[in-house]
């Protein structure tokens, strides 16, 4: 029986327990010279005994998914064909594959002549505990239906029980968000460890050099790599948190200040959704906006300048970039001036201030936390952002502050790293486990600053 | 009572007289909804004059024309002739921050600036650049503070944030605020309404002692405060201004029907 077709049937059960729930606990309102009072509305009974048949049997079908091919594999072990099985771990893993696809029927025959043996046991176990799992969901569908149904009482709080474990669902939801999260720093962690165990971090954190280039066999001709993160930091510095900030701060909080303070209206009702497409262009838009037409620009006044300029570059990345993250300084920015009180501007002006007096005296003052917040979100934003980097700032790891020059980023590398066929164990590949880390190491403390910023200035007003 | 008689006379003798504010046939809108319909009045230099009605009838509304703090509502639009000292407000030639240094205002809550004490004072010097040096500056915000009644308090704690202060002293900082750019008007718009009882005697006594020194106009909607504060009462109803005379005449003898009925408390 297929999993889905199970679902549907655990489910059918649930709808009938609601529906059958719900009429019973209307009698008990309808019914009596005593005019019984239900504790809560019908509908929450009829979800109660729904949760109590579906819940339970889902539960168990999940474990039962996870459970069943070791329960398969165990029988079918006893099968007569089983002794014959390999001894080394390997092969015998590879035989009871080829024998599990073909009683599962992907594959026709077995590489080994023994799986062929072997699979009708798989068959016959796969068979037999298929249906005991369905039989056994189906059973506890009813059961836990029956459990619930019996209870249905005037006086039973099923409001109260199904609001619950409503809220246990949300709790479970949310979870799975920040479990995921730990997941993540978790396996960053763990190949990192495996790249600190053949490049001494402080190497890694303070060395200038950074050429990843290892050599595969043993006799190539290649480098044993040199890995200095310090011009990747620097680059993803130079473009995420220089650069860009400079395009991005004063565009940012000046259009902000137009759209809260100058706007009319409905200039603001259509500049404000305009800047906000910004944030929904894709970056590898941008990413060849910079590369194609903003390059070849800068490079060109480069050299008119007589500086030392290069087809990609530092200044046609960061600037593009900038640009990209204008709605994100803007919006915050936006936010907390209208959150400073209208009464500060008022006082403000009814003291004979103008209005770019009060902005700049009362209102940027009293918004400064949240401007500040919402910055170091952008920065954190621009030094994660990827695709534009990639195509735009080039893969030079140099350690220089011309904004002609190519620079590369610690995202930029990391593409390049796990671009293409890899093997997992060289320190060139697991390097971009550690810039990862770090990166992401960067980003949750900016973020963290910028909340605490954001949050005690929330408090100020209240 | 005897104490206002007295006031009441001395009055008199200075209405005569050139008014400071006067205005002429002055009607707001709010978009398409008329908030005041047609108001004249004068308003004495040396004395309070109390604008007093139920909530909603636009006398704050009213008082914000008189230093065009309606200007910052998009949507309000004002007709008619308002005058300070004989110059149209409105008029071309009139420069709305000089008007506002002019005819300071004091709000319904207390908004002083996230800044420390000395800067919420200094504030208003600073932008209209009336003190040479820190000295100067300095003289400027102990006299305002001093004026404003609440030196003895604050003078050694001036660089703490002015928002650190109690409702009470937050407004009285407010009003040496608007003293200290050295005003000939100053509004209040129910200043007292949301301070208790004793921070409200301490504004009222303030309001006493600046009389004189500043022409005051003040909305309220405790008709008590007015019969304590004021010389001249004017009452708004509906938008219109339905009476204004000397406030013991006001509230002994009122002329109209509708005055006499919010005096006795039959609405409002």
């Amino acid at each position: 029986m297929s999993p889905l077709l199970l679902f549907l049937l655990v489910a059918g059960v649930g709808a009938v327990g609601w529906l059958a729930a719900r009429a019973r606990a209307a009698t008990f309102a309808a019914a009596g010279p005593g005019k019984v009072r239900l504790h809560s509305v019908p509908t929450y009974h009829g979800w109660y005994v729904a949760l109590w048949a579906v819940l339970p049997a889902l539960i168990f079908l999940v474990a039962w998914q996870v459970a069943e091919p070791a329960l398969v594999a165990g029988a079918a072990l006893h099968s007569p064909a089983a002794a014959e099985l390999p001894a080394d771990a390997m092969n015998r893993a590879a035989v009871l594959q080829e024998a599990r696809d073909i009683a599962a029927g992907h594959i026709q025959g077995g590489f080994n002549p023994l799986s062929t043996r072997l699979a009708p046991a798989f068959a016959s176990a796969a068979q037999r505990y298929s249906i005991m799992g369905a039989v056994l969901a189906l059973l506890l569908a009813f059961a836990g239906g029956a459990y619930a149904f019996v209870r249905i009482r005037p006086e039973l709080r099923a409001r109260t029980r199904v609001e619950r474990l409503v809220m246990l669902l949300l709790l479970v939801a949310s979870l799975i968000a920040i479990l995921t999260t730990a997941g993540i720093v978790f396996s960053l962690l763990a190949e990192s460890v495996r790249f600190f165990a053949r490049v001494s971090p402080i190497e890694f954190l303070t060395g200038l050099q950074w050429s990843p280039q290892t050599a595969m066999r043993a006799d190539q001709a290649g480098s044993s790599g040199a890995f200095g993160a310090i011009p990747l930091f620097w680059g993803t510095i130079f473009i995420g948190a220089i650069i860009a900030m400079i395009v991005a701060i004063p565009l940012g909080l000046m259009s902000a200040i137009y759209l809260t303070q100058y706007a009319h209206p409905t200039a603001r009702k259509w500049l404000k959704p305009a800047l906000e497409v910004l944030a929904g262009v894709p970056t590898v838009v941008y990413g060849y906006f910079a590369a194609l037409t903003v390059a070849p620009m800068v490079r060109q006044w480069g050299e008119a300048m007589g500086i030392a300029s290069s087809s990609e570059s530092a200044l046609a990345a960061g600037g593009v970039m900038g640009i990209m993250i204008i709605p994100f300084v803007s919006s915050m920015a936006d936010d907390s001036l209208a959150a400073v009180p209208q009464s500060m501007r008022d006082g403000s002006l009814a003291l004979g201030a103008t209005t770019s007096e009060t902005i700049a005296k009362v209102l940027v003052p009293a918004a400064l936390p949240g401007i500040v917040g919402g910055i170091l979100l952008a920065v954190s934003r621009a030094i994660g952002e990827t695709m534009i980097v990639v195509m735009a700032a080039g893969l030079a790891a140099n350690l220089t502050a011309n904004p002609f020059a190519s620079v590369t980023t610690v995202t930029a590398q990391i593409v390049q790293l796990l671009t293409g066929d890899q093997e997992f164990d060289s320190a060139k590949t697991l390097a971009a486990f550690a810039l990862g880390l770090v990166l992401f190491v960067i980003t949750l403390l900016l973020n963290i600053v910028a909340l605490r910023v954001v949050k005690k200035y929330r408090e100020a007003y209240e | 009572m005897t104490m206002m008689a007295n006031d009441m006379s001395m009055s008199t003798a200075e209405a005569s007289a050139e008014p400071k504010l006067r205005a002429a046939g002055v009607s707001v809108w709010y978009g398409p909804k008329k908030a005041i319909d047609d108001v004249s009045i004068e308003v004495d230099r040396e004395n309070v004059t109390a604008f007093i009605g139920p909530s909603g009838c636009g006398k704050s509304t009213f008082l914000r024309t008189l230093n065009r703090m309606n200007d910052t509502i998009a949507s309000a639009r004002v007709e008619g002739l308002i005058e300070l000292d004989g110059e149209d407000i409105y008029g071309k030639d009139m420069d709305v921050v000089q008007l506002r240094a002019r005819v300071g205002m004091v709000f319904q809550k207390p908004n002083p600036f996230p800044k420390s004490i000395f800067e919420n004072v200094a504030y208003g010097p600073r932008i209209h650049g009336l003190a040479a040096g820190r000295d100067e500056l300095d003289e400027i915000v102990e006299r305002s503070l001093k004026r404003a009644g609440l030196w003895e308090e604050v003078k050694d704690r001036l660089p703490e944030s002015g928002t650190a202060l109690s409702g009470g002293q937050q407004q009285r900082l407010c009003i040496a605020r608007a003293i200290a750019v050295d005003p000939e008007v100053i509004l209040m718009d129910e200043p007292c309404s949301a301070l208790d009882p004793i921070a409200t005697a301490k504004i009222e006594e303030l309001i006493h002692e600046l009389r004189g020194r500043y022409a005051i106009v003040i909305v309220t909607h405790n008709m008590q405060q007015a019969a304590r504060i004021s010389q001249r009462t004017a009452f708004f109803h509906l938008g219109e201004l339905v009476e204004y005379g000397e406030t013991s005449e006001i509230f002994t003898n009122p002329k109209v029907e509708r005055t006499k009925d919010y005096i006795t408390g039959r609405y409002g």
